[in-house]
């Protein structure tokens, strides 16, 4: 991948400033009465500014539900969610998301999809920066039905990043693309959040992913059983994805679920 | 195309894919194949008013009804009667259409609209339309108006129907990411709802528009002196099948080529898709 491995030009795009994001005994609940289901159930949980966190479970458990309660996309039904102790109230302009398919706007080029990720008027002049970041400089005028999975999920990557955002919320972001795709993808964010320090709150379902990538991984039980336990990752970065030291800790996550080794 | 140029040149596992099609070639081809059946219609036809079968009066011959389109030409009604069904179809049209985009938005974008409105909307659109003939004739006398009026009620409900499903099923998670990059209000209608609902809502433009060539069709069946739809009972009535079958062809001709021109519209705003 010469395009993304390519320097960028010092100074092109200032570090960001990672915001804390702290829950306090969050609750979520959908439907009523019989219907009720208990999703998430006295969460607490600090991510410090700059960390990246883990959220790994099995489907279900609700570790969407908890990024989209982060990102004011969901309202908690009890409990606390601060980002830099204020709260977050609806959709709230501290987080951008990546969810896990690119969702871009068909009817936008690239860049106009990076664009709908500008908050700051004054951010509009780094479009060209952050697609050359992630490697689509070349690609600015394409339409999303022209360009491939990986590059949408790296378009929706930089429109996330053009915010911002203190902390960057990343939903299955690799899950629905090719094995090797995701790596390149998993060495982009690798590189990015280096580049830009932001506070990164990734959901996913792949054990080596998260050791790969975060300093700390969060794990939820089945639905509503909460946080399992917490596991810091000390090794320092760029990481080896056969690093010997992942050995024990892949064995003691995948006994989480089940899967022994 | 530029396109394919710069993408050979990305050394990637990561290639975009690219819709390639010689365009030039196809479009002579796909216009090639579409012209084979009219074409053997029109050589079934010759065979069949030739053959001693059917008599002129049934089924005139292809060079009968080109002279019953010269006769016309030169008496120089002809155009009279495309411009005056062609007026009525356009004005009717874009009456029906503006209010069945109007209000058609509204019921889409708002349940409460929807709840309100909605109901009666339907028990109107079940009422057959040409039940509304005797009545506009009454209220709006046998002019232009009740033949408009008619035209308008048959473009309104498929665009009606269309912009409002096209409004309330637009891509939810393309909403939600106009939303969690702070779209609301008018700028996530204008910003998302409506080019997520564009190729619905020009689809229902072209029903619409067809529609309103069969209602422009009925109105001047029903009552009228002038127009294609009055040109057909009237050459019915002087046995003139040689005219009867001109209208008909005039009628398909015109037809097709309003929907084209929509078409082209289409195909221009949605190049996205």
């Amino acid at each position: 991948m010469s395009h993304t491995q390519n320097p960028i030009a010092p100074g092109a795009i200032a570090p960001l400033a990672p915001a804390e994001v702290s829950l306090t005994q969050v609750s979520k609940s959908f439907g009523r009465g019989t219907d009720r289901v208990d999703v998430l159930n006295q969460i607490n949980l600090v991510a410090a500014p700059g960390e990246i966190l883990a959220i790994l479970g099995p489907s279900g458990c609700g570790k969407s539900t908890l990024l989209r309660l982060v990102a004011g996309l969901e309202v908690p039904t009890s409990g606390t969610v601060l980002l830099n102790d204020s709260p977050v109230v609806g959709v709230d302009a501290r987080c951008s998301v990546v969810f896990q398919e690119p969702r871009l706007l068909p009817w936008r080029s690239v860049s106009g999809n990076v664009r709908l990720g500008v908050r700051n008027s004054q951010s509009t002049n780094e479009i060209q920066s952050w697609l050359d970041l992630v490697g689509l400089g070349d690609f600015s005028g394409y339409l999303p039905k022209q360009i491939s999975g990986g590059m949408a999920q790296r378009t929706a990557l930089a429109r996330a990043l053009i915010g911002h955002p203190g902390v960057l919320l990343l939903d299955e972001p690799f899950a629905a693309l090719d094995a090797l795709t995701r790596m390149q993808m998993q060495d982009l964010m690798v590189k990015v959040t280096a580049q830009i320090g932001t506070t990164v709150l990734l959901v996913t379902h792949d054990v080596d992913e998260a050791l790969y990538l975060a300093d700390r991984i969060v794990v939820l039980g089945e639905r509503g059983q909460g946080i399992v336990t917490t596991i810091n990752v000390d090794s320092p970065r760029p990481r080896d994805r056969s690093d010997s030291t992942f050995i024990p800790l892949r064995r003691e996550l995948l006994a989480l679920f089940g899967v022994h080794v | 195309m530029t396109v394919d140029s710069r993408v050979s040149e990305l050394p990637t596992v990561d290639s975009p894919r690219v819709h390639k099609r010689s365009r030039g070639a196809s479009w002579t081809g796909a216009v090639l194949l579409g012209m084979i059946l009219p074409a053997a219609l029109l050589l079934l036809w010759q065979w069949a008013s030739t053959s001693g079968s059917y008599s002129a009066s049934q089924l005139p011959t292809p060079s009968a009804v080109g002279s019953a389109l010269v006769e016309l030409l030169e008496r120089g009604t002809y155009w009279t009667h495309v411009a005056i069904s062609l007026q009525r179809v356009l004005i009717g049209f874009a009456i029906g259409a503006v209010a069945g985009l109007t209000l058609g938005s509204l019921v889409g974008l708002s349940p409460r609209v929807s709840s309100f409105l909605s109901p009666t909307i339907q028990a109107i659109r079940a009422v057959p339309s040409l039940a509304w003939v005797p009545l506009l004739v009454l209220w709006m006398g046998i002019y232009e108006g009740p033949k408009v009026t008619l035209v308008a009620i048959g473009a309104f409900f498929p665009v009606f129907t269309t912009v409002a499903s096209g409004f309330m099923h637009a891509d939810k998670k393309l909403i939600e990411v106009g939303r969690a990059y702070g779209l609301s209000g008018r700028r996530l209608i204008t910003g998302i709802l409506l080019p997520a609902a564009s190729p619905t809502i020009f689809a229902g433009l072209r029903l619409g528009l067809a529609q309103s060539w069969l209602f422009v069709v009925a109105a001047e069946l029903i009552a009228s002196s002038k127009g294609l739809g009055f040109l057909l009972i009237d050459s019915q009535n002087t046995s003139r099948t040689d005219i009867l079958l001109l209208a008909i062809i005039s009628l398909a001709i015109l037809g097709k080529t309003t929907d084209f021109i929509l078409a082209t519209i289409e195909k221009r705003t949605l190049r996205w898709v």
